[in-house]
């Protein structure tokens, strides 16, 4: 089976300023199906340049970009958003959620978009279904006011799986999140990556890019490692790990 | 995106901030109110001036001495008197379409009875008069055809006159010295009130014109010759054959007589009403564009305020023109709904103004459908810049924007 995403020698220049910017310089990569990547690097390094290019949120200056068998390298503005909708999914840092719109409707939204046209009856039921996936069925009506930042992460998570895409791109996911909250998200991730679900995410924290299956690091717009992710975190353990430094923790200061 | 979406997006949109949408929406609510409320008056001005007219008869058609250059409804009046009974008999003659006929000659005079003296228009008209005019008598007799021909010392008189000197008693019989000339009373007219330049009606006594060009006047020419055309169809016609008549009997010499049916009467008397209509509707327009323009600056502040939220809706696959639909209808809405609550402003402010003043309304269905189709427009055209500023934002920066 051909990869899902397929990189050839891609740069990205940009010519806004006085000194053009070379922020992506030759990168190659391919991405198969169920594979989980953490796409590390400093500022500057270009890995959010690379993620926009992924996100067909940009164009590339030169090389080609196939997503699922397509060349999406040269595709104007609109059919740009059409892959977006189809065939991608967006997680960002800052969740993202419209405000004074239910999480329900917040999910619905990539439905309402695109060329596929649902009746409000299935745009309702596939909404429920990625909801319940990740486990805020129960929390349809809420407005993200009412949410956690664990739980707004897990509705934009939802909104991002209803189009059912080839691939999730989270952009620092676990950013704005504490630490236990960070563990339950990456739960849900490993969740849909074992569900076979293709996710590619930024970060620049090792703990979380050892949820990953495998580690890019880029720098100065080159990749510079392309390794499989050994001794793995899973959520479940970690979560129970946390739990014990928060007693241990309690217990001192209960003494103290 | 589908056409219901849209719609639920743009009023939730409108409702995040009600004060903001009332605010902005106050521009078009006040300029189509006032369109509406100027148009409305106006037009009930021109229905009333229409009604004075029509109650000046039925299918009239007026000659008057002395010519007039252009349509004036003044000119002509009597500026130069050269028509003759001779004139108005001629037309009875030769003009088939004609059903009735009366010379008349204008005048004011001192006129006494019961020891009281009042001063009045004494007017010499023909018997035919109250048919024309559609002026019934109350009381009494209108003169006859005898009357005239043995140019009887006899009137009628209209109500102001019978208040003015025969207060408590009945004046049929009694007797009205005009110039020192007795008259007797013989009918009294039913009142009609005051007329488009504001004169009383009501003030008037009327004798033969024989009488009155013989006895009173002392004259041997008419002010002007009233006649009635036979029904609306004819009138035009009526109005050629008499003025062929009135030439031919004027052998070459200039035309010195207007002849006039009651529609262009009514149209040169409704011409300035229409005149300053057109010209408030014009200017409270202003105020439209004033609205429109402060729509736009208040869709420009909320799609710089919802820079992040349009990022959002691109990047999960909106399309520009997705994004352009969207403000624009929210645009459209807002003017639209001052609209319909411009138009229940402007109506409930001309109905007081009614109330208030006495003039009479009219409220057309044409100006609400057109002030409703003009608020959308204006949200339309206002909105467009905006909303096309926003389909053009980048995503990536737009998702960038604090």
């Amino acid at each position: 089976m051909p990869p899902v995403v397929q990189i050839e020698d891609i740069h990205k220049i940009y010519e806004s300023g006085e000194v053009p910017v070379h922020a992506v310089r030759g990168v190659s990569l391919e991405i198969q199906k169920g594979d989980f990547v953490a796409l590390m690097g400093a500022s500057g390094s270009g890995k959010s340049t690379l993620m926009n290019l992924l996100g067909c949120l940009d164009r590339p200056t030169r090389g080609s970009y196939r997503l699922d068998g397509i060349d999406v390298s040269r595709l104007d503005r609109n059919a740009l958003a059409d892959i977006r909708n189809q065939k991608l999914g967006f997680v960002f840092q800052g969740f993202n959620l419209l405000a004074r719109t239910t999480a329900l409707e917040n999910v619905e939204l990539p439905m309402l978009y695109g060329a596929r046209r649902f009746t409000s009856k299935e745009i309702r039921t596939r909404a429920l279904h990625c909801l319940d996936i990740v486990g805020l069925s129960n929390r349809s009506d809420h407005f993200p006011s009412q949410l956690s930042g664990g739980q707004q992460q897990r509705v934009a998570i939802a909104r991002a799986l209803v189009n059912e895409p080839q691939v999730l791109l989270a952009d620092e996911p676990t950013g704005n999140l504490d630490t236990r909250t960070s563990a339950e998200v990456m739960g849900v991730f490993q969740k849909l990556n074992d569900d076979g679900i293709t996710i590619v995410m930024v970060t620049h924290e090792l703990d979380i890019a050892h949820f990953c299956k495998r580690n890019l690091i880029l720098r100065d717009g080159v990749v510079v490692r392309d390794d499989p992710v050994t001794d793995r975190s899973f959520s479940a353990s970690a979560l129970s790990k946390i739990s014990e430094a928060e007693a241990v923790a309690k217990l001192i200061s209960a003494k103290g | 995106m589908r056409f219901a979406s849209i719609i639920k997006v743009a009023l939730r949109a409108l409702r995040r901030n009600t004060m903001r949408s009332i605010l902005t929406a106050l521009g078009i609510i006040i300029g189509v109110g006032a369109v509406i409320a100027m148009v409305s008056i106006g037009n009930g001005a021109k229905a009333q001036v229409e009604a004075q007219v029509a109650s000046l008869g039925q299918n009239v058609v007026s000659v008057f001495s002395g010519s007039v250059s252009s349509g004036g409804s003044r000119g002509g009046w009597g500026s130069a008197p050269t028509l003759t009974v001779e004139d108005a008999e001629a037309i009875d003659r030769e003009v088939p379409d004609i059903i009735g006929v009366s010379p008349e000659v204008r005048d004011r005079n001192q006129v006494l009875a019961n020891g009281l003296n009042w001063n009045t228009s004494v007017n010499g008209v023909g018997p035919d008069f109250p048919d024309i005019r559609s002026w019934k008598i109350a009381e009494g007799t209108m003169f006859s055809e005898q009357d005239v021909r043995s140019v009887a010392k006899v009137a009628v008189i209209g109500k102001t006159v019978v208040d003015q000197l025969f207060a408590n008693t009945d004046p049929l019989g009694q007797t009205l010295r005009i110039r020192n000339i007795p008259f007797k009373i013989v009918g009294v007219m039913e009142t009609k009130g005051f007329n488009l330049f504001g004169s009383d009606q009501d003030d008037v006594v009327m004798v033969p014109y024989t009488s009155h060009m013989k006895r009173i006047s002392r004259r041997t020419n008419i002010n002007s010759i009233i006649l009635q055309a036979a029904n609306p169809e004819v009138i035009e016609r009526a109005q050629k054959e008499i003025t062929e008549v009135l030439t031919q009997r004027r052998k070459g010499r200039e035309a010195d007589f207007t002849v006039r049916t009651q529609i262009e009467l009514a149209q040169s008397a409704t011409a300035t009403t229409q005149t300053m209509t057109m010209l408030l509707a014009a200017i409270a327009s202003v105020s439209l564009i004033v609205g429109g323009i402060g729509i736009m600056n208040i869709m420009l502040v909320s799609v710089t305020e919802r820079t992040r939220e349009i990022g959002i809706r691109l990047a999960i696959g909106a399309h520009g023109r997705d994004v352009l639909m969207q403000f624009l209808i929210e645009a459209i809405i807002l003017s639209s709904l001052g609209g319909v609550l411009g138009i229940l402003l402007g109506v409930g402010s001309a109905q007081l103004v009614s109330h208030l003043n006495g003039w009479p309304v009219v409220v057309s269905t044409s100006s609400i459908v057109v002030a409703f189709v003009f608020s959308a427009a204006v949200g339309m055209f206002f909105g467009f810049y905006p909303a096309r500023k926003a389909a053009q934002l980048d995503p990536i920066e737009a998702l960038r924007y604090e």
